[in-house]
């Protein structure tokens, strides 16, 4: 029997096999950000050991950065101090930092891709869930807590038990108005937020393939949020088209070499997978989710659903819990609903694409005077590239904020956040309640939906705008 | 980590489904850069009315005082969404050794073990079962054996736990013990593939 992508990526990266128990995989890469590095600095330098391979380490300041004013120093002690702390531990340590200010700085799921740190074949880890974004490059990616970037910076290895396999299909055209994040939020109201937990997921067939490298990461960037450790997509032509010429890609006939390496990256015809799930794209409508985990999604001109339509007590009692938090009764249909904010920004929303595709949209016309926009390139490269572009004018000139790189308002850590009450059309990946910040009202939808409700101050579907 | 082998106690039931750690330990609360302290932000927004400790919700269950213990008890996909360890330190802090729900999401059970918080996994008709007793009731988790017993009934269920790690939990390991100890190899993995 044939090999997974999967397969073959982890049998490359065991260094042995603990009898009975989990497998030694050696880590190529790791991301380190300022919240879940501090605890884990301090438990290595209590055990005097020393960082095992400082180089293989990138580290920078996103979830708890002002988007506003990074030349000043932070208002916020906390946060400054936390982010003074990976300063500290960094240079003590010999990582390699790109911190506030830095031209590298921005989201770590956003610079990595960006600057050809991660690439195909390698296995990948950061403290931060939405690791499994790096996958898009044919990658083990994936998210781990700070006992384990404890453990990767004593020893650049992690114990880990082989996890099922999934393969998701997703054959033919994307009707026009849906884009990638509409196929995630697709694929995750039909298996549910907790449906791919144990799995790794491979993202396969036609429309995948005919994605950009930035419209696949948004898509391995959600697996987190159906539970999945990580997705992951094989690498093709629009791959190495995408990582020739970066900044940490390898050049010339070192790159040539690569390639050829890379090319062995694929599921084998006879590989099994665990679970397969097969998805027509002309099915996937523009999405957008009711309720508060990212599996209460819908097709944006559907009704949110009624009790009774759903079967398990269990059920109705989440959906009443949720719908109780967002202000919204079953049954009732969003299109036309008025909202206070539109979020376009996070790992998931926030590459050059996606500014692109939300700039398209409203180059001159004006956002509904009773919305606020806040538009937060995912890094200092993006921002510039928008420049370049003339986007930083087209979104101002329509009245959006346009704010400096960072996590931003995707998770109420920083400065940023939505108020209680208030409803949110938001680009980011998590709907949690209080996820914006206490009381936030988060709808999750694609740049474009997103785009369309700055202009019409309302859940609009896109497609009655194009 | 100290050695965990049994865990007695009553329990405290949270019967709702899909609780994130963006709940169990909100974002705000992250700008510490220690493990300590996270206990009195456990579940915070549920805990508080607009975030004032002068103000708990009197409805939920930390507030209640006949509900205690070491055992927390939640509904299905417990611990879905962010990687925060801090989740499990809030836990660990506030005063839980283990939490019991009929599932778990990856990230947090790893979490979880590390710190020494036992996730134990039982069937939908088991955990509809614990809730249904009274809050004075106990519970026994018993790790040597694998076992969950509802002490007034004598009712038990084995779970499952990754032989490793038992035996880490057992004895008091971590992993980088472990790591440590086999670094030659790793260095020779390393080698192998230049």
């Amino acid at each position: 029997m044939g090999a997974t992508l999967f397969d073959k990526i982890w049998n490359q990266h065991i260094v042995q096999q603990v009898n009975d128990g989990p497998s030694v995989l050696y880590i190529d890469r790791h991301f380190i950000h300022e919240v879940t590095s501090p605890q884990a600095f301090n438990g290595i330098e209590k055990r005097g050991l020393p960082l095992f391979r400082p180089k293989q380490i990138v580290a920078t300041a996103d979830h708890n950065v002002p988007t506003l004013h990074q030349e000043l120093p932070i208002r916020d002690e906390l946060s400054r101090l936390q982010v003074q702390q990976l300063i500290e531990n960094c240079a003590r340590h010999g990582v390699e930092l790109y911190g506030l200010g830095h031209p590298n700085q921005g989201i770590v799921h956003v610079i990595g891709p960006e600057l050809g740190v991660t690439q195909p074949g390698m296995t990948i880890v950061c403290g931060d869930s939405h690791t499994s974004t790096h996958g898009a490059f044919g990658t083990i990616a994936f998210g781990i807590g700070t006992s384990e970037v404890e453990m990767v910076f004593a020893a650049q290895c992690l114990l880990q038990n082989k996890p099922k396999q999934m393969r998701i299909n997703i054959e033919g055209e994307l009707l026009p108005g849906v884009v990638a994040k509409d196929i995630i939020l697709c694929i995750i109201a039909q298996i549910s937020a907790g449906g791919a937990t144990g799995y790794f997921v491979e993202y396969a067939g036609s429309a995948i393939r005919k994605l950009s490298m930035e419209a696949r990461m948004t898509i391995c960037n959600m697996s987190i949020e159906m539970g999945a450790r990580g997705g992951l997509i094989a690498p093709d032509e629009t791959t190495f088209a995408y990582m020739e010429g970066r900044p940490f890609a390898p050049a010339g006939d070192a790159f040539t070499k690569k390639v050829a390496a890379w090319r062995e990256l694929y599921s084998d015809a006879d590989a099994a997978f665990d679970m397969e799930l097969n998805i027509q794209a002309a099915q996937v409508q523009p999405m957008i989710t009711f309720g508060t985990n990212p599996g209460m999604g819908m097709a944006i001109n559907d009704s949110i659903p009624t009790y009774e339509s759903l079967e398990a007590e269990s059920e109705k009692a989440n959906l009443k819990k949720a719908l109780t938090y967002m202000g919204l009764q079953a049954g009732q249909p969003l299109l036309g609903m008025q909202v206070q904010h539109v979020f376009i920004g996070s790992c998931t929303n926030s590459r050059i694409e996606d500014l692109r595709l939300v700039a398209a949209m409203v180059k001159g016309k004006k956002k509904h005077p009773d919305v606020h926009v806040l538009i937060v390139p995912g890094s200092q490269e993006v921002a510039r590239q928008a420049k370049r572009e003339g986007l930083d004018s087209i979104f101002m000139d329509a009245g959006f904020e346009l704010r400096q790189a960072g996590c931003s308002a995707c998770l109420g850590m920083n400065e940023d956040k939505v108020p209680a009450g208030e409803y949110c059309v938001s680009t980011s990946n998590r709907n949690f309640e209080g996820r914006q910040g206490a009381g936030a009202r988060t709808l999750l939808a694609s740049p474009l939906t997103a785009a369309a409700a700055a202009l019409t101050g309302k859940i609009t579907d896109v497609r009655t705008l194009l | 980590m100290k050695p965990l082998k049994e865990i007695e106690s009553r329990f405290v039931p949270l019967p709702i489904e899909n609780i994130d750690t963006d709940q169990i330990i909100p974002a705000r609360f992250l700008k510490a850069t220690t493990r300590d302290g996270f206990g009195k932000n456990l579940f915070r927004d549920w805990r508080y009315v607009q975030d004032d400790e002068q103000q708990p919700v009197a409805s939920f269950v930390l507030n209640q005082p006949r509900y205690s213990g070491e055992i927390l008890v939640a509904g299905k996909n417990f611990g879905c969404g962010s990687s925060r360890e801090h989740a499990a330190w809030a836990l660990k802090d506030y005063g839980f050794k283990a939490v019991v729900s009929s599932f778990f999401a990856d990230i947090f059970k790893n979490n979880a073990l590390n710190n020494g918080v036992i996730p134990v996994r039982v069937s939908d008709v088991f955990l509809a079962k614990i809730f249904s007793q009274d809050a004075e009731a106990e519970i026994q988790i018993n790790i040597e054996q694998q076992t969950i017993t509802i002490l007034l009934t004598g009712e038990q269920k084995s779970f499952d736990i990754n032989p490793y790690k038992k035996t880490c939990l057992l004895n008091g390991y971590d992993d980088i013990d472990y790591l440590i100890s086999i670094k030659d190899s790793i260095e020779k993995y390393e080698a192998a593939r230049k």
